[in-house]
């Protein structure tokens, strides 16, 4: 995009200026867009307009920053000032799960879900103290680079890998599973087509600028996300409070939703419902210990039933529904079974509203200190997480200087900030219109957006008259996660464009996380594992040609793992959090801080900590053949980096203290990392 | 490579700043966050502070520390005169 010999304050008012073009060129789009939609376009046309030129707009900028230069290629040449680098960490760094999910999980766990608003930010804390100004004076490739310079020898290096690749691996699925999601429900496309579109608008980006592309790009996908985000909330909240800042005027509607919540617990028509609910789920649970005798006795009732009428000469209609009951009956008992085990799963519909700013509610003492402990297992290990994810650490190579480094962080936190800042105030505005205008509506005239996404999706909302009145209570309404960010502009009454917005920002989030995990796992394997164990005099052109070869590969593996739908995304991200925590963090931190840690000390602690993550998991998820009662101290197994962190840190310390103390050159090499400029340093820097 | 003690002292005030930031850090993360229900029954602008701190105060003093710190090393770099070229 510039000549490498200019001069970073000419960059970065180049940059400033394209920029700004290009958010004015986006404005004027959707602008167009607007009045396309009033003179009557139609949804699926914008749905694809949408799609189309924001994939088309990615590619573009891949293709303008093409490059086959190793530093570039890695790097983006060590030239991205601090202010872009913190907008393509925010773009790297928000994945689909914190765009589209992360209002939903607030909406639904209320207090609980805070622990992944204060976890994702309190991170970055870790990453700006502890690691991003060592990395960068360090200024080599990769993470594994890191520790293999830095403990010396291939086993840390080989260890990091095999980490680096596990847990990217592991977090792009699921975000090329929102690609997929996106994509197919906005299009009417199918998943896997949509998967595919997609990673098109991935691999061109990538595969032809590596990080230089992937850099300008997520820019680009930050600005379009962040505006995405927050237009829909900010209307809301106009309408809402008359008060255009949602962070601030929350707070009120907040205190209305908790009022609300109190008349709800107690009113005679939700407890009603409750009651049905907890009575179907029961008779389910009952039937389920003996299907075959409750398969039986329940077609004679109904025959009996059908008998009794017709002889009793019954009026027609009711003949007419005993008939309508049998034909509706589960024709074997393996159907049956399923009818009875989705009874069973009614049962949490029938519980109380758990007050939505209470945290750790339970029912005694002990559940809510088993609450307590989850909350902050899972805060620590996504701020651990955070700060050793290897796509986001890589990220601080890319600035001009240590300085820039530390600025970056702060940048790339602030952007970050905004759109977090933002959710909890989304929820509950969301639940405060799902509490007045959905609640007590008639099923005749439901609002039109709850109509609409019922009709779509019954998995992300699906409301049913349970006690038959004709009247929507709050325990007849079941909402997905998605379905807060992705419905706003409607529940706002906010017009089509915005909606296909949301989408495109969605798409963003996900597409520039799945942009940076690939890069991350391809320059792990040619980097580190092809250059610097297999061939070390391996040309530059032929690094890069290799790099781009395994993106290919990496992408269409991910793509085929991705269709086969595996498991629960939002543990396939926590539990990244917690193996990325447990393998990196103690080996990079003590790397820095402790001189004495040596390479013993480093492939143990390493091989301890993510063993004993992995084994946690294992034993506790159910996926792995695990049960919760081998949980330690009642903690979730996404947590399991509350143990592998610790028992690694230790590992290190002890076994580095059991072995020699490493080379004068290695010491030397820590104290080159600690300062920003010595003189006589010895120089680590590539390129 | 030598180091003086100049040098040492700028490592020491390092981790002096990187302490006090780490210690702010864990006491609004960990020590308000276990104390979330108590803390709820303090009302601050309309919300609960217990629910506040987490969905928004531990973010603004995150953002907060990061940009003291970046602030203190920037200046400190220049003053013992480790810091890059200019740019």
């Amino acid at each position: 995009m510039s000549q490498p010999k200019q001069s970073g304050k000419a960059f970065f008012k180049q940059l400033q200026k394209y920029y700004t073009w290009y958010t004015g060129g986006f404005l004027t789009f959707l602008f167009l867009l607007a009045i396309a939609e009033q003179m009557g376009m139609s949804r699926a046309m914008m749905g694809y307009i949408f799609l189309i030129a924001t994939v088309a707009l990615y590619g573009g900028i891949g293709v303008m920053a093409r490059t086959s230069d190793a530093s570039e290629y890695y790097v983006a040449g060590r030239r991205v000032p601090a202010l872009f680098n913190g907008m393509a960490t925010g773009a790297d760094w928000m994945s689909a799960a914190s765009f589209i999910g992360m209002a939903g999980t607030l909406y639904l766990s209320g207090f609980d879900g805070l622990a992944f608003v204060t976890g994702w930010t309190g991170g970055y804390c870790l990453v700006a103290l502890l690691l991003a100004p060592y990395l960068r004076k360090f200024g080599q490739f990769t993470i594994p680079d890191f520790l293999g310079e830095r403990y010396g020898g291939n086993i840390v290096r080989s260890i990091g890998i095999f980490a680096a690749v596990l847990c990217s691996f592991t977090y792009v699925i699921a975000q090329i599973y929102g690609v997929g999601l996106i994509t197919s429900r906005f299009t009417g496309l199918e998943f896997g087509v949509g998967v595919f579109v997609g990673l098109g608008g991935i691999l061109v980006c990538s595969f032809l600028g590596g990080m230089k592309a992937v850099t300008w790009t997520q820019v680009a996908q930050y600005i379009i996300l962040i505006i995405a985000y927050l237009t829909p909330v900010v209307w809301l909240s106009v309408v809402h409070t008359g008060n255009p800042i949602p962070q601030i005027a929350y707070g009120q509607v907040l205190a209305k939703v908790t009022q609300r919540e109190i008349v709800l617990n107690k009113d005679p028509k939700e407890l009603e419902v409750r009651a049905i609910i907890k009575a179907r789920a029961d008779a389910g649970d009952a039937n389920l210990k003996n299907p075959d005798a409750a398969f039986a006795k329940g077609k004679t009732d109904l025959d009996q039933n059908l008998a009794n009428l017709k002889s009793a000469n019954a009026p027609a209609d009711q003949v007419a529904a005993a008939e309508k009951a049998i034909a509706a009956y589960p024709k074997d008992v393996t159907a049956a079974k399923a009818l009875y085990t989705k009874e069973k799963a009614l049962a949490p519909r029938a519980a109380a509203i758990k007050p939505h700013a209470t945290p750790f509610p339970g029912k005694d003492q002990e559940a809510r200190d088993k609450a307590r402990r989850n909350f902050l297992g899972i805060v620590f290990c996504m701020m651990i997480g955070t700060a050793a994810l290897p796509h986001i650490l890589v990220r601080y190579y890319t600035t001009p200087s240590v300085r820039d480094a530390r600025k970056s962080v702060f940048w790339s936190l602030f952007f970050i900030f905004l759109l977090y800042f933002t959710a909890p105030a989304l929820a509950v505005l969301a639940k405060f219109d799902v509490y007045h205008l959905l609640v007590g509506s008639s099923y005749a005239s439901l609002p039109a957006w709850a109509a609409n996404w019922a009709r779509v999706d019954p998995t992300l909302l699906s409301i049913t008259d349970f006690n038959k009145d004709g009247i929507v209570q709050l325990a007849e309404i079941l909402l997905g996660t998605d379905i807060i960010v992705l419905a706003t502009p409607e529940i706002a009454g906010l017009p089509y464009v915005v909606s296909g917005l949301v989408a495109a920002g969605g798409l963003a989030a996900a597409l520039s996380t799945a942009d940076g995990l690939l890069l991350t796992i391809s320059n792990a394997l040619s980097h580190d594992l092809y250059y610097k164990m297999i061939d070390p005099s391996a040309s530059t052109t032929k690094r890069v040609s290799i790099s781009k070869a395994l993106l290919l590969v990496v992408a269409l593996i991910a793509a085929y793992v991705t269709s086969l739908k595996p498991g629960n995304i939002l543990f396939l991200v926590g539990a990244a959090f917690s193996l990325a925590a447990s393998a990196f963090f103690p080996a990079l931190v003590l790397g820095v801080f402790w001189k004495r840690a040596n390479k013993w000390g480093a492939i143990t602690g390493m091989i301890a900590g993510l063993g004993t993550a992995m084994l946690y998991m294992v034993r506790t998820y159910p996926f792995f053949g695990g049960v919760s009662a081998n949980e330690w101290f009642g903690l979730a197994p996404i947590s399991a980096g509350v143990f592998g962190v610790p028992v690694g840190l230790i590992t290190i310390y002890v076994v580095s203290l059991l072995t020699p103390e490493p080379s004068k050159q290695i010491q030397d090499f820590v104290e080159h990392c600690r300062y920003p400029n010595l003189e006589g340093d010895i120089d680590t820097q590539s390129a | 490579m030598k180091l003086t003690e100049k040098h040492k002292e700028y490592w020491h005030k390092n981790l002096v700043i990187t302490s006090i930031l780490l210690g702010t850090w864990f006491v609004v993360t960990f020590i308000v966050g276990w104390f979330s229900a108590e803390l709820n029954s303090v009302s601050i602008i309309g919300f609960p502070l217990g629910f506040y701190m987490s969905a928004q105060g531990c973010l603004i003093i995150y953002v907060v520390i990061i940009w003291i710190y970046q602030y203190y090393m920037n200046k400190l770099d220049l003053k013992y005169g480790v810091h890059e070229g200019d740019d």
